[in-house]
């Protein structure tokens, strides 16, 4: 498991402050890109983007931090999707923010129970027991019509996105809208991992046996990690489905999902908020990149059974090259390359 | 008997359970009269424990009085550790009791340790490699902290004066300790001398009654030894809590302590002052004797 | 239950067990690797469809069948070791997450290099075995299941000798009861791994074909990598025995649930019923059925 928490970027006093990169990229994000980007950038790259960096956030918190494996994560997303297309449906003059809202507290109470076994469960055995929701879930949606409001395969279509009748229903709304909804989650998460609780779970996954001896709840910490994290995973979900897709089945949350979200994990950084970001960049852009480069060195050869493979063969080898090389991910190479590069571009203090 | 996953600590038993785990006061102890003399910080009664056909500790009887440098020595595989992971309620003896502060136990509740006024450190450190050390040292105060995960958000309120008074508390220490320098530091990156030393911080932090120390100078060159003593006998001047000392090597105790008991083969073999202890030809046996080792290769780190 | 059917419940019964019988067929696999290294190895199933479509492929571009069981033998063999020696020597003494991530990793790429190299398509897969079900006692019994059992049976016994009566095995033995201890007495720790690699790759192949010969060789074979799963949490992840007996276990009780549990939730209960079983026992027996308890020392 990695040990770095390298969000707490020491300061020193003449180095450029720690929130100066958030607020640039959020200038970026709300600023420049709704003008610049076109609806296809918004679609299918950005929204998506968001959506999964949010998820990866969420089970960063729990397996990054609280060290607790989760195979699980596209279950929670399925919930919280689920969940809120039914508060919005059922419960009218229901705000939208709030039927999420709504559907991240369901994952939440379906995290919790699944992460209940985590008392008596470690390692192994209880990412055995994730794989149970990933499993139980992606039934229950797809068997009982109520939740899909008897659509026959359990497909659901996203109800139209707007806030206080302001609509947010084009791809650009949309893309703000997640933005926004990524922004405030994320720097909730950002706060919570640098306060005692936060310390907690890097104990909790570090040493339990001394965790415990100094009065760290354990069981109570441990379904802390679950709850937090599934809420805000199943928030990612209701966007995915809300936000980018706005047609899903459950078969869109399938175990390969899950271990898409685990790959951002690990490709990014684990126990690390922007490790989240960075891999999240890194699985969506690079199966776009992997379908030019491939057909334009094999033309016609590079179908889309092709590409289906390699992308497999090279995401599968990134993980492993990662953990072998770079256990700490893309946030440690970005933090080892921007300090390469103040040093050679600022004088060193004599 | 092992400690599975499914842990013998009373973490995990119903309330009823652990009342019945919980002894009444003995009646010398529960007298209310003033001029009563305080409980003793910790009472061992007829300790017992054994691993599989190992005996760890045999019928082990110890008083530990509020304030006082206790010593346990005695070699490698005597059962000191096992002593005190049965006091820290890691183990659960096969019979005895234990009592601190003038509550008995069967087995010590684990998770309320830190709340009985008891705090210890590991013979293999036990640190939180994740967090830096001034983050390993404030999280000692855990157990005094009541503020939930949103209020800690918000970062108002209790939140705050409880961040502020672990902070504060911390910073004491590091000083205390001279840790100043590498406060900041992944603790993971610290020297192993000075990792013992903020595992040290890290229970002191918890302002423990009384504290319970394995083997603090494992592994230390002859002044890191000399400057964790130091250390352990101011902590006690200014914190004035009963320590319990686990040390191999009588030499280093023998300046430190008020009182020596001598394991060997998991029984006690000597009972006193660091003078009575040095001349009692029992234990001048026992350290001359051959080391015996009932340990597997692979546990000599145990 | 007046005309409660006995022969049918026999039946299922049957059939639950020897459809058990392949469920331990995998969970084997898993068992030789997580006994000696510590890897919970997520890649068994990836390797199972490496070998069941290597095979076919062979088969079909007009290899005898004896040759063919030969060259892929000789190519799992090489594939494990490969595994060893590339991904998880440089990650020896990580945690077990790490390993296990990395075993994550190593599936998505040998099932996207299998289906690269070989195709997409589904092939069928012809042991030679007919599949047409014979009557004991008044019930049903595949002789298809009953041969994977003797297979099943031959290879537990030959991996049971392999571990008695050979050195390296012995030395396995200890390496899997202590590895500090086997590294002290001078053990070659990598050499045993190779070998014990190369052992989980034959396994894949014997499984590999015996489940392709049932499903037809094709993509979703390296998913019974998930049925193998409950199986191991319930016998204990380091318990040939254990891998045997919930094997069958976990067989039985899912096809009894599918047919008198299922109907009532509409079926497909398969899905996540062997997980409830394995849960619900670990909640009672953290280990297993086999699995050595955990000591935690302090
Ligand atoms: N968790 C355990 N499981 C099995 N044996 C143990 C365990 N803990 C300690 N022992 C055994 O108990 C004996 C005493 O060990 P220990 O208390 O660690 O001694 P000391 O700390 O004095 O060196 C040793 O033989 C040791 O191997
Ligand atoms: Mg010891």
């Amino acid at each position: 498991m990695s040990t770095a928490v390298f969000d707490r970027a020491e300061t020193k006093s003449w180095r450029v402050p720690s929130w100066i990169g958030p607020i640039a990229v959020l200038a970026v994000a709300y600023g420049v890109m709704p003008f610049i980007g076109g609806a296809y950038i918004f679609e299918a790259i950005l929204t998506p983007f968001l959506a999964l960096s949010l998820a990866a956030v969420g089970l960063n918190l729990l397996t990054g931090y609280a060290g607790q494996l989760s195979l699980g994560s596209a279950a929670f997303m399925a919930v919280g999707a689920y969940a809120a297309y039914n508060f919005n449906l059922r419960i009218h003059e229901l705000p939208l923010i709030f039927s999420i809202a709504l559907g991240g507290l369901s994952a939440s109470a379906i995290g919790i129970a699944f992460g209940l076994p985590s008392l008596r469960l470690r390692g192994f055995y209880l990412a055995v027991s994730t794989l149970a929701a990933q499993f139980f879930v992606q039934w229950a949606l797809t068997k009982f019509g109520w939740f899909s409001n008897n659509n026959a395969s359990g497909v659901i279509d996203a109800p139209p996105l707007s806030i206080l009748g302001v609509s947010f229903d084009d791809p650009v709304g949309r893309y703000l809208f997640a933005l926004t909804v990524v922004t405030v989650l994320t720097a909730l998460s950002y706060r919570l991992v640098n306060t005692q609780t936060g310390h907690n779970f890097i104990a909790v996954r570090d040493n339990e046996l001394a965790a415990r001896v100094i009065g760290i709840p354990i069981l109570k910490t441990k379904l802390l990690a679950f709850g937090i994290s599934s809420f805000i995973i199943g928030v990612a979900g209701a966007l995915w489905a809300f936000a980018y897709l706005r047609t899903v089945e459950p078969a869109g949350f399938n175990l390969d999902r899950s271990f898409e979200i685990l790959f951002i994990i690990i490709i990014g950084g684990l126990a690390s908020i922007r490790g989240a970001f960075f891999g999240a960049a890194l699985i969506v852009v690079f199966p776009l990149i992997l379908s030019r480069v491939g057909s334009l060195l094999l033309g016609g050869h590079f179908d889309s059974g092709v590409l289906d493979m390699s992308q497999r063969i090279v995401l599968g080898s990134l993980i492993i090259v990662f953990l072998i090389a770079e256990p700490d991910g893309l946030t440690a190479l970005w933090d080892r390359l921007t300090k390469g590069f103040s040093r050679t571009s600022r004088q060193q203090p004599q | 008997m092992t400690v599975g996953i499914l842990g013998a600590s009373a973490l995990d038993l119903p309330e009823a359970a652990e009342a019945a785990n919980r002894i009444a006061q003995p009646p010398h102890e529960r007298s209310s009269s003033s001029d009563a003399p305080p409980p003793a910080a910790l009472r061992l009664e007829d300790i017992s424990l054994s691993f599989g056909g190992v005996v760890a500790v045999a019928d082990v009887d110890l008083v530990v009085q509020a304030g006082e440098i206790r010593a346990i020595i005695g070699p490698n595989g005597a059962g000191k550790s096992s002593l005190i992971n049965v006091i820290s309620g890691i183990y659960q003896p096969d019979s005895g009791r234990v009592w601190i502060g003038g509550l008995g136990f069967v087995q010590t509740p684990t998770e309320k340790l830190a709340q009985l006024g008891v705090a210890r450190t590991f013979q293999n450190l036990a640190l939180f490699p994740g967090l830096s050390a001034f983050d390993n040292i404030a999280i000692g105060r855990v157990a005094v902290r009541r503020a939930n995960f949103v209020e800690q958000i918000i970062g108002l309120g209790r939140a705050r004066r409880e961040k502020e008074d672990a902070r504060a508390r911390a910073e004491a220490i590091i000083e205390f300790l001279d840790l100043k320098g590498v406060s900041q530091r992944l603790v993971a990156t610290l020297p192993y001398g000075l990792q013992k030393r903020v595992e040290l911080a890290r229970a002191l932090v918890a302002t423990p009654k009384l504290l319970l120390l394995d083997e603090p100078m494992a592994g230390m060159t002859a002044t890191e030894k000399r400057e964790m003593a130091q250390f352990v006998r101011a902590a006690r001047a200014e914190f004035g809590m009963a320590v319990v000392l686990i040390e191999h090597d009588i030499g280093v105790v023998m300046g430190l302590s008020d009182r020596v008991a001598v394991l060997d083969y998991g029984r006690k073999i000597a009972d006193g002052t660091p003078a009575e202890v040095r001349a009692d030809p029992v234990v001048i046996d026992a350290y001359l004797g051959v080391a015996h080792d009932h340990e597997p290769v692979g546990a000599a780190c145990a | 239950m007046l005309d409660f059917d006995y022969s049918f419940l026999a039946e299922v019964l049957v059939g639950g067990l020897l459809s058990g019988v392949m469920y331990s067929l995998v969970a084997i696999g898993f068992v030789l690797i997580y006994k000696t290294s510590g890897v919970l190895n997520f890649a068994q199933g990836a390797m199972l469809l490496f070998a069941a479509l290597t095979f076919v492929s062979l088969v079909e571009r007009g290899a005898p069948f004896a040759l063919a069981l030969l060259i892929t033998f000789a190519i799992m063999v090489a594939l494990g070791m490969a595994i060893e020696r590339v991904v998880l020597r440089p990650l020896v003494n990580k945690p077990p997450i790490t390993l296990f991530m990395a075993t994550l990793g190593l599936s998505y790429v040998i099932e996207g290099a299998a289906q690269l190299a070989w195709g997409t398509q589904v092939h069928g897969l012809d042991l030679g075995i007919d599949d047409t079900p014979f009557e004991v006692a008044g019930i049903l019994i595949s002789k298809f299941d009953l041969f994977a059992a003797a297979v099943a049976a031959t290879m537990v016994a030959f991996l049971t000798a392999f571990f008695r009566y050979t050195r390296i095995g012995l030395a396995f033995r200890a390496v899997a009861d202590d590895q500090f201890a086997a590294f002290a007495v001078g053990l070659k720790l990598p050499r045993i791994w190779a070998t014990v690699w190369a052992a989980a790759g034959a396994v894949a192949l014997v499984a590999g074909l015996l489940w392709g010969a049932r499903l037809g060789v094709q993509f979703s074979l390296s998913l019974v990598v998930l049925k193998a799963l409950p199986v191991l949490v319930l016998g204990g992840f380091d318990s040939i025995l254990g891998a045997i007996v919930a094997g069958l276990l976990i067989g039985a009780t899912e096809k009894l649930a599918e047919v008198y549990i299922g109907p009532f939730f509409g079926g497909g209960i398969e899905s996540w019923f062997a997980y409830l079983v394995a849960l619900a026992f670990l909640l009672v027996r953290p280990a297993g059925l086999f699995g050595q308890k955990i000591v935690e020392r302090a």
